[in-house]
């Protein structure tokens, strides 16, 4: 491709918020959060000082749980509209699941330690399914990344992108579900099962979570299409 | 410091952990693009075309 003459994708629109307003909320709400998981919040009178896990563990699986809806909405997008950044968006959303995803795992783990003794109980259907969830969304890289660039890549990933969703009501509703589960539950039919402060501290971290998911996502999404476009200058200047 | 307040603690770290050492690939990345920006620049200065034989001309006095 001789210089001149190449078509460079157009450029992404400006999002209304910009991020360093989005970087600086999502340290304000994070450290706001800290402040309430340490010293405001009182112990749980089950499960002591351990049960502070939760304010973290719970915000950071809905985040997963939300970053993977985003991820099969913007495959949805992709397959429907032809919508040329939603490839990249719908992968960018899958990324940030697997990463909360992860922290799921870890910040679960550490707490099951604690309340039941085990880092990990295969009895239990609700961490298995998540784990299940989890995999899934990870072996999306693995096909991806085995594909060459184009079309067809774009058009697995959304597909296999959108049959994961399915999983997330499942892992979802398997802890409200299981008959005989040692998982708590935090939100019933009639509301959540807290009130007052634990309540106040839930709800600024789950903000928090999910305010920093969507920085890292806008960042992720940044660094992404530059490189994309870096790439296509190389060629016009090749 | 009890067990509990140990684990919480570690919980917690593992979690700032985990967006740090995001926040470190992405740093990487960006020096990466660095890199690659200021290649693609040198490669443009390169490619910029002669000047126009017009400009090339010494400027006559006339008159």
């Amino acid at each position: 491709m001789s210089p001149g003459t190449a078509q460079l994708t157009p450029v992404a629109p400006r999002s209304r918020i910009s991020l360093p307003a989005l970087a600086a909320a999502s340290l304000v709400l994070v450290t706001l959060a800290l402040v309430l998981v340490f010293f405001v919040a009182p112990n749980d009178a089950d499960q002591g000082f351990s049960q502070r896990i939760f304010y973290f563990h719970v915000s950071i699986a809905i985040t997963a749980y939300a970053c993977f809806g985003l991820g099969a909405w913007k495959a949805l997008l992709h397959l429907w509209k032809r919508d040329p950044r939603a490839d990249l968006e719908s992968y960018v959303a899958v990324h940030q699941g697997v990463i909360f995803g992860s922290l799921v795992l870890i910040t679960g783990s550490i707490w099951a330690k604690i309340s039941w003794g085990h880092w990990w109980l295969w009895s239990e259907d609700q961490l298995v399914l998540f784990l299940v969830l989890f995999l899934f969304y990870a072996a999306y890289f693995m096909l991806r990344y085995s594909v060459d660039p184009g079309p067809q890549r774009a058009n697995f990933s959304a597909v296999y992108a959108l049959f994961g969703v399915v999983l997330i009501p499942v892992s979802f509703m398997a802890i409200r579900l299981a008959k005989q589960a040692i998982h708590p539950v935090v939100f019933t039919r009639h509301g959540p099962n807290f009130g007052g402060w634990i309540l106040v501290t839930y709800c600024v971290a789950q903000v928090a979570m999910l305010v920093l998911a969507y920085t890292l996502y806008r960042i992720e999404l940044a660094g992404k299409r530059v490189d994309a476009r870096v790439r296509e200058l190389k060629e016009v200047l090749a | 410091m009890t067990t509990a307040e140990t684990y919480v603690t570690a919980a917690y770290c593992a979690v700032f952990a985990i967006v740090l050492v995001y926040v470190l690939i992405i740093a990487l990345k960006v020096q990466r693009l660095e890199r690659e920006v200021d290649e693609l620049a040198g490669r443009a200065a390169a490619h910029e075309p002669d000047p126009e034989p017009d400009e090339r001309r010494e400027p006559a006095v006339v008159g």
